[in-house]
């Protein structure tokens, strides 16, 4: 593990599988991450790549059964988050680290108001006075951005625009001060001026209460403009993380690779046709035995198809990626494979 | 008329799409009786042309109308006012068997393939149904016509026999491509085509679409929330704000210096995978919301958020103003070098 402060979350071999009559599906598959304090961790891969499920079975979030946590551990604040009690995981849960989902909408309880619901935890977890908590939720809001705030605290989320129930969102995670917030595709569901305001007032709060973050996107870019480092995950498993500049100057595994040129740009030279990722995610019907990427990565030879590529590290401190490619020793040179 | 046209093609060519002053409002009851107390101008009076073989990209923000556009140019909404041709047809105001016997040269790709197929119909039943509408084949040639489209949108034949909940988000929408090509359309409305897609699966879906352009010598009306994507595929771009074309031009021009300031605030948002230019980045961040299109404010619809925004735009509606090239902008910034065009493509207005 690298250098400087030690990490405030750490999770080590984490695996959940869905038991379902259809099968087992093997969601996560011996995730490690670390997370340090202050530090915003960006999460990419497509759907189905396992980022949501690492992250609400860190908090034990999924339904089980089906869910199932098979292995690891989830080190935060001195405890095993998947071995403490159902009551102290609840003084976790909200107050020190906080959830922000894809969909304000559907997150956000239609039949109460929003003052209500930001007391909520304020309450909960603090055990403040009803005045108390009305006094800090006109603050948050205020904090937030929402302008206005003690008159839109009897307001209900229906009567909110889309970027201001995220806003909203942002603010009931924020109540009590959480030491990590975990963000699922925030911004996802916004348009992209919408998506502006919340990154910059994402930014400002970073600045302002320093807590550290893990941003769960598919979207490249948000990434390349928040992160401080990257994680790469396909099929369950993390294929590679480093620092943000290294990720995209220097990314190692294949998928990554091409995952970044399957992305058009706004902004410099245009592509006259646009890189493919030929083929389909893989479901994983058990744990990997051989490299879950082969069956499209234009590299692949017969040692991916016999065994996992573990995360090794590369060339610059603190950039890992899980690809025999890497392993230079036993691989045939790229060109040899694909010409 | 039409003949003040796009710099791309030549100037003989004669538009295959004419869109002229659309409005398509969507009436609000209210009250005991549903009085009509209001309307939703969700298009309020646009105009473009489409030429042949052409791509027009059209962009906005949820809400902003450009998925109404598309549908009411296909007639799928009876349009309030405004005029629609679609190779040499009238569209807009025809009865109802002329309009079938027209479909089949204008058809539409939805977004969301999911809600788009019929779970209940197999593949060779989706894509053959536009057939048995409309055309009278035989058993024989109906399933070569089926397996052709297939071949020509990548899906395997053996697929023929198997429902829409047994492909991927991208196999689906793939069928959604092959049903719109089923009748050999001039002319297709793709809406949001890959917005419900992976980012690794859009690129294939986009690649594909080009390819059948180039094939078939479609004309695409390619509506997108996405920027980038637009950039990839469109050859024009119009820009949509609360139920009007704010700007309109080729994809050259607009991505390298919009000229409207929200097409400016627009595109300044679009994050780019790059962390080095990203930090240097300092997107123009417009303040608070999208306002309703029941009750559009007074003046140019995007002054309450415009960050250049002066006395007259509250007071008057902005003139379009032609700077050549068919690239057109609604903005009062320009009233002062620019004369007002008299033939416009991208937002006709009578002040």
């Amino acid at each position: 593990m690298p250098d400087t402060a030690m990490p405030i979350l750490d999770v080590n071999g984490l695996e959940t599988v869905f038991r379902t009559r259809g099968g087992s599906v093997h969601a996560v598959n011996s995730v490690d991450f670390h997370l340090r304090p202050g530090e915003l961790l960006g999460v990419v891969g497509e759907s189905g790549s396992g980022k949501s499920v690492t992250m609400m079975s860190l908090l034990r979030l999924l339904p089980s059964p089906p869910a199932e946590m098979r292995n690891g551990t989830v080190m935060f604040d001195g405890q095993d988050l998947l071995k403490i009690s159902p009551e102290a995981l609840r003084q976790v849960r909200g107050s020190k680290i906080g959830f922000i989902f894809q969909d304000p909408m559907t997150s956000l309880n239609p039949v109460y108001t929003v003052g209500f619901q930001l007391a909520e935890p304020l309450r909960a977890h603090l055990g403040m006075s009803k005045a108390e908590a009305r006094a800090r939720s006109v603050e948050l809001l205020k904090l937030v951005g929402i302008p206005d705030p003690e008159r839109r605290l009897k307001d209900y989320p229906h009567q909110f625009s889309g970027g201001m129930r995220q806003r909203v969102m942002i603010a009931i995670a924020l109540a009590c001060d959480p030491k990590v917030l975990i963000a699922d595709e925030p911004t996802t569901a916004l348009d992209v001026t919408i998506q502006a305001q919340i990154i910059e007032l994402v930014k400002e709060l970073r600045r302002k209460l320093g807590m550290a973050i893990i941003w769960i996107t598919h979207d490249l870019g948000v990434i390349a403009g928040i992160a401080d480092r990257v994680m790469v995950m396909y099929a369950g498993q993390v294929v590679e993380e480093g620092p943000v500049n290294e990720i995209f100057r220097d990314p190692q595994h294949p998928y990554t690779q091409a995952l970044l040129k399957t992305v058009p740009a706004v902004r410099g030279p245009r592509a006259e046709r646009l890189q493919v990722i030929e083929g389909q995610p893989p479901i994983m019907r058990g744990a990997p035995v051989a490299c879950s990427f082969r069956n499209r990565c234009k590299f692949a030879f017969d040692r991916c198809a016999v065994e996992n590529p573990a995360l090794t590290p590369v060339h610059a401190p603190g950039h890992r990626a899980a690809c025999f490619l890497l392993d230079t020793a036993s691989t045939p040179k790229p060109e040899a494979v694909h010409g | 008329m039409g003949d003040v046209q796009t710099g791309m093609e030549a100037k003989a060519a004669v538009p295959l799409v004419k869109v002229r002053d659309l409005k398509m409002y969507f009436p609000i009851h209210s009250g005991l009786f549903r009085t009509h107390v209001g309307d939703i101008k969700a298009v309020d009076g646009i105009s473009f042309d489409i030429m042949p073989g052409e791509t027009l990209g059209l962009v906005g923000e949820s809400g902003c109308g450009k998925s109404t556009v598309g549908r009411a140019i296909l007639r799928l909404y009876d349009v309030t006012a405004g005029t629609v041709e679609i190779n040499g047809f009238e569209i807009a105001h025809v009865d109802r068997d002329s309009l079938r016997s027209k479909r089949p040269m204008m058809q539409m790709i939805f977004q969301d393939p999911q809600a788009s197929l019929n779970p209940r119909m197999t593949v060779a039943s989706i894509i053959g149904e536009p057939l048995d509408e409309h055309m009278k084949l035989s058993g024989d040639e109906r399933l070569a016509r089926i397996y052709e489209l297939m071949d020509w949108v990548g899906l395997n034949r053996e697929f023929a026999k198997r429902y829409p909940h047994e492909f991927s988000g991208g196999q689906r929408q793939r069928i959604g491509i092959a049903r719109a090509l089923a009748l050999n359309p001039k002319f297709i409305v793709c809406d949001e085509p890959i917005a419900a897609l992976d980012v690794s699966i859009q690129a294939q879906v986009v690649n594909l679409l080009e390819e059948l352009q180039t094939r078939l010598n479609l004309t695409y009306l390619f509506i997108s929330h996405d920027l980038s994507m637009v950039r990839h595929i469109a050859d024009r771009v119009a820009v949509m704000y609360l139920g009007r074309i704010v700007e309109i031009a080729s994809r050259e021009k607009l991505f390298a210096d919009p000229l409207h300031p929200y097409s400016q605030a627009l595109l300044s948002a679009v994050p780019e995978p790059d962390p080095e230019s990203e930090r240097n980045r300092r997107p123009i961040v417009l303040q608070g919301d999208v306002p309703s299109p029941a009750n559009p404010p007074k003046g140019c619809n995007f002054s309450t958020r415009c960050p250049k925004v002066m006395d007259i735009c509250r007071q008057q509606e902005p003139g379009v103003f032609d700077f050549g090239e068919g690239r057109q902008v609604a903005c009062h910034l320009y009233s002062e070098s620019m004369k007002t065009t008299a033939e416009p493509t991208g937002g006709e207005r009578t002040n």
